[in-house]
C-alpha cells in the first residue's frame, strides 16, 4: 500500500469531467480531498491524499497525466524571505488556504507553513516578491 | 499654542513631548482635544505604499577623457536612465525597464527587475553596472563608457520623487469576470477581493488634511534618511469634497519628496514588481505634525473609522474614466478583512503596509526625542483646499497634417 499528497492542476476544459471517479470505480484507490478550487485564471486545483495498491497507484497516476492533469508532488516547498517581505498584506486574501493571515493587533502578516498548499498563486502577486519556491 | 520655534528649543532641551498618530487617538480619547493639545508638541506620521512617480538622479562623476552622456544612451543594470541633462548626470526612474524586458507579451507579465530595483541596489551598497553612449564633441571626446558604481563614489546621489504620500487612495474591485492585474494589484473576478492602498489613521495628509503645518520645506522622514517636501505633488487635488473632520473622501492633496540617497536604507525603499503592470518603488515616509494649536491636534486625532475611501472598479470604470463609484468603505471596515458591496462580502487586502507606517512614525519619534531632528518653518503653503488648484484630464486636441 502507498499513500501520498499530491497536488493536481486541472486545465479549464476538464474542470467538469468525473475524472477521480475513475480512480476508486476501477482502481480500487481511496482519496481524500484536502482542498479543492478554481484558481482567478479557472484552473482547477486539488490536493489530494491517495491511498491503495502501489500499481494502482502508479496507474492511476498515469491515467490523470493521460487526461491531461498536471502533477505536482507535495514536496515542494514555498518560503517567505522574512526580510524582504515588507508585510504589506495583499497577499490575504489571495491565498486559498488562509496560510497568510493578518494579525489584527500588530497589522504583520504571518505565514504558516502547514498550511499551504504551494499553489503559488501568491508568489508571483508579491510585490516584493517575497514569497519564494524552493524544491 | 506654541511655535516650531519653541518646539525646536524644547526637542534641544530633551524636553519634548512627542507621540505617534496612532497614539494621539487614544490619548485624545481619553483627555479630550484641549488637554492633549497642551501636553503634545509634535505628532510623527508614516506611510510606506508603492509610488510609479519617484526617482533618483546621479552625478557620476567625470571620465578622463570626458564624456557627454547627455543626449547619449545610459542603463544602469541594463535598466534605461534618462540623460537629457549635462555630461554626468543621470535620472533612474521608478518603472523604468529593460529593453529587452517582455513587459506584457506573454500576459501577466512579471517584470522582475527595473529602476526601482536599481535605486534599491544602489542603496543597499550593491555595485550596478553603468553602460553609456555618447556622440561625441571636441570638449566630450569619448563615445563609450562601461564601469561599476558604487554609491560610496557618486557625487551625489538624490531621490527625487514627484509625487508622493497620497492623501487617501481608492479602493480597488472588479466587476467583471476575468482578472485584472493593476498597480492595485491582482482582482479576481465578479467582486473577488477589495484591495486599497493607505495607511489610513497614520497616513501623514490625513493628519493634516487642510496642509496646516505641512508645507513647502518641511523636514522629513525620507527612506529612511532625511528629507524635504520640495513641492505639491503633481495630480495634487486639494478642492475635492472633505468630511466633517477634513479628510478627503477621494485621492487629495499629495507631495513631491528630495533626500539625499546616500542616507537612505533600503529596507525603506523596496523595489516591487506588479503581476501584469510593471515596476514600482515602495517609499517609506513620516512627516512630523507640529502641534501648533488645538485645531492641529483634532485633525491628527482623526481614525480608521472616521476615515474613508472610495470603492472603484478596475475593469471598466478606471480604465475607460467612467465616473461613479460603488460607495465607500471607512479603513477601520478595511483593516476587519472583509467589506460589504453590492450585498457581497467581499476580502480586502492592503498594499501599503500599516506596521511599517507604524515602525516609520516610532522612528520618527525616537530621532526627535533624541534631538536628532528638529521641526522646520515651510517656507511656502501647498495649494488650499480653496486655491481652486486642481487636477484635470487631458484635452485631446487633433495635430492637423501641414498640405503640401
Ligand atoms: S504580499 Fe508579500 S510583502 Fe506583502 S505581506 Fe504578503 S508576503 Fe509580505
Ligand atoms: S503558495 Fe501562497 S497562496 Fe498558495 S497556499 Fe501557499 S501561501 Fe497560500
Amino acid at each position: 500500500m502507498v499513500s501520498k499528497r499530491i497536488v493536481l492542476h486541472f486545465p479549464h476544459r476538464l474542470v467538469n469531467q468525473p475524472i477521480i471517479y475513475k480512480l476508486v470505480k476501477e482502481l480500487d484507490l481511496q482519496f481524500n480531498i484536502l482542498k479543492a478550487f478554481v484558481t482567478p485564471q479557472e484552473e482547477g486545483l486539488m490536493v489530494l491524499e491517495l491511498t491503495g495498491k502501489r500499481e494502482n497507484f502508479d496507474k492511476g497516476i498515469e491515467y490523470l497525466k493521460s487526461c491531461g492533469v498536471r502533477i505536482q508532488p507535495l514536496s515542494q516547498d514555498v518560503i517567505r524571505n522574512e526580510e524582504r517581505c515588507t508585510n504589506c498584506g495583499v497577499c490575504v486574501p489571495i491565498c486559498p488556504t488562509q496560510a497568510l493571515i493578518v494579525d489584527p493587533k500588530t497589522r504583520e502578516i504571518s505565514f504558516d507553513n502547514k498550511k499551504c498548499i504551494a499553489c503559488e498563486l501568491c508568489v508571483k502577486l508579491c510585490p516584493p516578491r517575497a514569497m519564494e519556491v524552493h524544491f | 499654542m506654541r511655535t516650531i520655534k519653541e518646539i525646536n528649543e524644547k526637542i534641544r532641551k530633551g524636553q519634548v513631548v512627542v507621540v505617534t498618530a496612532e497614539e494621539v487617538i487614544d490619548l485624545v480619547e481619553k483627555k479630550g482635544v484641549k488637554k492633549v493639545a497642551q501636553e503634545v508638541d509634535v505628532v510623527t506620521t508614516g506611510t510606506f505604499g508603492p509610488m510609479c512617480s519617484s526617482g533618483a538622479y546621479f552625478n557620476i562623476g567625470h571620465t578622463k577623457p570626458r564624456i557627454k552622456i547627455g543626449g547619449g544612451t545610459c542603463t544602469l543594470n541594463d535598466v534605461p536612465a534618462y540623460t537629457g541633462f549635462a555630461a554626468v548626470d543621470i535620472y533612474m526612474g521608478a518603472t523604468a525597464i529593460p529593453d529587452d524586458d517582455p513587459r506584457n507579451k506573454v500576459y501577466p507579465g512579471e517584470f522582475k527587475y527595473g529602476g526601482a530595483h536599481v535605486i534599491e541596489d544602489i542603496v543597499a551598497g550593491k555595485d550596478v553596472r553603468l553602460d553609456a553612449t555618447a556622440y561625441g564633441t571636441d570638449c566630450y571626446p569619448r563615445r563609450k563608457l562601461e564601469t561599476l558604481l558604487n554609491i560610496k563614489d557618486l557625487n551625489e546621489a538624490v531621490l527625487f520623487n514627484m509625487r508622493n504620500a497620497y492623501q487617501n487612495y481608492n479602493i480597488a474591485v472588479n466587476l467583471s469576470d476575468k482578472p485584472i492585474y493593476t498597480y492595485l494589484g491582482m482582482l479576481k473576478p465578479n467582486l473577488g477581493n477589495a484591495n486599497y492602498c493607505s495607511a489610513g489613521q497614520l497616513s501623514p495628509l490625513l493628519k493634516d488634511p487642510y496642509y496646516k503645518t505641512i508645507g513647502i520645506g518641511t523636514k522629513i522622514f525620507l527612506g529612511g534618511g532625511i528629507g524635504f517636501v520640495a513641492w505639491q505633488g503633481t495630480q495634487h487635488n486639494p478642492g475635492v469634497p472633505r468630511r466633517e473632520n477634513g479628510t478627503t473622501k477621494v485621492p487629495g492633496g499629495t507631495l513631491s519628496v528630495i533626500g539625499d540617497l546616500k542616507q537612505m536604507k533600503s529596507q525603506y525603499l523596496v523595489g516591487t514588481s506588479m503581476l501584469g503592470y510593471g515596476v514600482t518603488l515602495i517609499v517609506g515616509i513620516g512627516v512630523p505634525i507640529p502641534v501648533l494649536d488645538e485645531e492641529v491636534i483634532q485633525h491628527a486625532a482623526a481614525k480608521d473609522k472616521d476615515i474613508y475611501a472610495p470603492i472603484v472598479d478596475y475593469s471598466q470604470n478606471y480604465p475607460q474614466v467612467i465616473p461613479g463609484s460603488l460607495g465607500e468603505a471607512s479603513y477601520e471596515q478595511l483593516k476587519s478583512g472583509k467589506i460589504t458591496i453590492q450585498g457581497k462580502e467581499v476580502p480586502t487586502g492592503n498594499l501599503s503596509s500599516y506596521s511599517k507606517a507604524v515602525k516609520i512614525s516610532e522612528e520618527l519619534k525616537s530621532w526627535i526625542k533624541k534631538g536628532d531632528f528638529e521641526l522646520t518653518e515651510p517656507v511656502a503653503k501647498l495649494p488650499a483646499a480653496d486655491s481652486g488648484y486642481s487636477f484635470k484630464l487631458l484635452k485631446e486636441r487633433p495635430i492637423l497634417q501641414k498640405e503640401e
